[in-house]
């Protein structure tokens, strides 16, 4: 016991007087949050747009109004002809262009048909859906209380409530995402080249031709991480529900448990990882490679996996950051009570259990290079 | 197993190990024996199979084929409790940079399950050299510090049995001769020590040593013995041009084998060329300033003699 309190010790010191090290432990999670909490995201705000009104009537106004009282959009020009509005897209001064048929008044009066063209900037589909989603909603519910008093026709306005996330923020999905992130980063890549760093400087070696128990070297090498990652994982709780105000809906005990879970699997495959390589580089390239990238490209955390196709959202199912994103989005944001994670939560146990065999069948009491 | 001072106790003992790496063959039957408080010395150049003996002995790999026991236990077997009884100083070994010398020396003791206040004494000749400077990380001494502070890690534990990787290579000559006279006063505490080095010179400074070379052992015996057994005339040569006087040298007939130690060439020459002929013949072909003198072999030319012998067989 004495021979691994010095080695979690000694451990600890490497990191500490690594200033390097130490900045991407502790600084990357917070860079991160506030990256894509702030600067990468996909709602929409203050989206510039352009009317051509060819009406000029009291309804056209008051839709206009309506328009730029709104956050998501600035109305920037009202154009006087179609060869204005073409540059001003061209130019991409405007996003969207809303244009009013001529007599539009007199013609929603009467005929109950007035037309209203969107056009669209769609270089960005994703975008472009959005905006159009948040334009028609605001001119329909205009429309419908100008008409209210009229009564005259038999309008069916469908209602849509966005559920869990009403503002349709774009920090409620990216805070699971980072969380995976930040901890797979941090137990798997981390821990692995810890480990080998050891096997490059010979000092393996010595350690090998110890007494100590080789695994204790390893359970040893993973109690920092394991630890530091834990205090990760309190400042991204506190930080997406101080500043990113994003809630926690759920329960906070099944949140930490979850996310303990998560670690264990990462630092299973570190450890996986670190039994397989010699070098350092190596150790990088291989977390990197086969943990990251699918991590942030498959896991959901940046494309639905729903829209994925069949390969790949078969292969997405073992990847643990998606278990462990899927938990914490039904956790945190839904608020649902435990037993709609079961699933997940029996997922990522199972990941560890054939982590944990793989891992000892694979480790070795002696040098590697055989 | 009782101790007799009539015989010497086997610290080491290795039958017939074989050990490839893919095609390539690091050790190809190796057999010997050190005794318990020796200083046992394996002598080759870079890549004849140095470093992949001493991880057999030290239980970090497993051989092909053959048997080795070290103090007594099997390397295979007895792995653990092998672990506990050896030190080991391996070649690239270089401590952690980042911690200072007391944090080294007292991780490696805590691990080792001991303090370094219980075994201070054995290591207290060294490590009175490097105490000054206990608050410095080891990434920042000199290479022999370094080497002296390695050395107080390996021995912290009080091991019966050292093994010392070229504990040498990369350190000045003052620090080396220093190394070599802590060596002595550990090989007087009983402790014994395998000792690697591609240097020569350091060969005579062991009790027995063995020659390898691509895996083989050429030769295994006290320097004294190797170089009584050279058995030939040997000269040392010297001119103002030196490269021109080696291919000179190499030219002559009686001329038997001719290589360069430091300031001078060593020939060996057969007995019916005489000084006087030679340094005719040298002269004549234009060389100036001539010396020969007659001198005792040293272990680098029996080490070269034996290398020779092998290459013509």
């Amino acid at each position: 016991m004495k021979q691994f309190l010095a080695f979690v010790k000694k451990e600890f010191y490497h990191i500490f007087r690594d200033t390097r090290t130490m900045l991407i432990l502790l600084g990357m999670p917070i860079v991160q949050i506030i990256l894509f909490g702030f600067a990468i995201t996909t709602e929409v705000k203050n989206t510039r747009i352009a009317v051509y009104d060819l009406s000029n009537d009291v309804v056209t106004q008051q839709i206009i109004q309506r328009l730029q009282a709104n956050t998501y959009f600035t109305v920037v020009e009202s154009v006087g002809s179609p060869e204005r509005m073409d540059e001003l897209m061209k130019a991409g001064k405007v996003s969207m262009v809303v244009v009013f048929d001529a007599d539009f008044e007199s013609n929603m009066l009467h005929t109950g048909e007035a037309a209203i063209q969107l056009i669209v900037d769609a270089t960005d589909p994703n975008q472009a859906t959005t905006i159009t989603n948040y334009a028609t909603s605001i001119i329909t519910q205009s429309i419908q209380e100008m008409t209210t008093g009229y009564s005259a026709s038999f309008t069916i306005l469908p209602q849509t409530r966005m559920l869990y996330n009403p503002q349709m923020e774009g920090a409620y999905n990216f805070v699971p995402g980072v969380m995976g992130l930040i901890l797979m980063l941090i137990c798997a890549m981390m821990t692995s080249i810890a480990i080998v760093r050891e096997k490059e400087k010979g000092s393996m070696e010595i350690l090998l031709a110890s007494p100590i128990k080789p695994i204790f070297i390893i359970i040893a090498k993973a109690v920092p991480y394991f630890t530091l990652s834990m205090v990760n994982l309190v400042t991204i709780l506190l930080l997406s529900f101080f500043v990113l105000k994003v809630p926690i809906a759920g329960s906070l005990f099944l949140i930490i448990t979850g996310s303990l879970l998560f670690i264990l699997v990462a630092l299973l495959l570190g450890l996986l990882i670190s039994n397989l390589v010699q070098t350092q580089v190596a150790a990088m390239l291989i977390s990197g490679m086969a943990l990251m990238m699918p991590t942030m490209l498959l896991s959901g955390m940046m494309f639905p996996i729903e829209s994925m196709p069949a390969v790949l959202q078969w292969f997405s199912s073992i990847i643990p950051a998606r278990w462990y994103i899927e938990m914490i989005r039904k956790l945190m944001i839904q608020g649902v009570s435990g037993i709609y994670v079961v699933k997940e939560f029996t997922v990522l146990i199972v990941m560890i259990l054939v982590l944990l065999t793989i891992s000892l069948k694979t480790f070795k009491t002696r040098l590697s290079s055989n | 197993m009782e101790k007799s001072n009539s015989e010497p106790m086997v610290a080491v003992s290795v039958k017939n190990i074989n050990k490839k790496y893919d095609k390539v063959v690091a050790l190809d039957n190796i057999t010997f024996e050190a005794n318990q408080g020796e200083i046992f010395g394996i002598i080759g150049p870079d890549g004849a199979g140095k470093t992949t003996l001493f991880r057999i002995l030290t239980t970090l790999l497993l051989a092909d084929s053959g048997t080795a026991t070290v103090d007594g236990y099997d390397v295979v077997k007895d792995y653990r409790k092998i672990r506990r009884i050896i030190g080991y100083m391996p070649g690239k070994f270089s401590l952690y940079q980042d911690l200072s010398v007391e944090e080294n020396l007292a991780f490696f003791a805590t691990i080792f399950n001991t303090t370094i206040q219980e075994n201070y004494n054995l290591i207290k000749d060294i490590y009175q050299q490097i105490e000054p400077f206990k608050n410095r990380k080891a990434g920042k001494l000199s290479g022999g510090m370094k080497q002296k502070l390695a050395l107080c890690c390996a021995l912290i534990h009080k091991p019966t049995v050292l093994f010392l990787d070229e504990p040498t290579t990369g350190v000045d000559p003052v620090s080396r001769k220093e190394f070599w006279e802590m060596l002595k006063k550990l090989k007087e505490q009983n402790i014994s020590i395998l000792v690697s080095t591609p240097y020569m010179d350091e060969a005579s400074l062991c009790d027995r040593i063995a020659f390898i070379q691509d895996g083989h052992f050429l030769k295994i015996d006290t320097p004294a013995g190797i170089t009584s057994q050279f058995g030939e005339k040997l000269w040392a040569v010297e001119a103002d041009d030196m490269y021109k006087l080696l291919l000179d040298l190499r030219s002559n007939p009686h001329v038997k084998s001719s290589f360069t130690f430091g300031e001078n060439h060593h020939i060996t020459v057969d007995n019916s060329l005489t000084m006087e002929d030679l340094k005719k013949y040298l002269s004549d072909k234009g060389n100036t300033t001539i010396q020969i003198k007659e001198i005792q072999p040293g272990i680098e030319d029996a080490f070269m003699q034996l290398t020779e012998n092998k290459q013509h067989e």
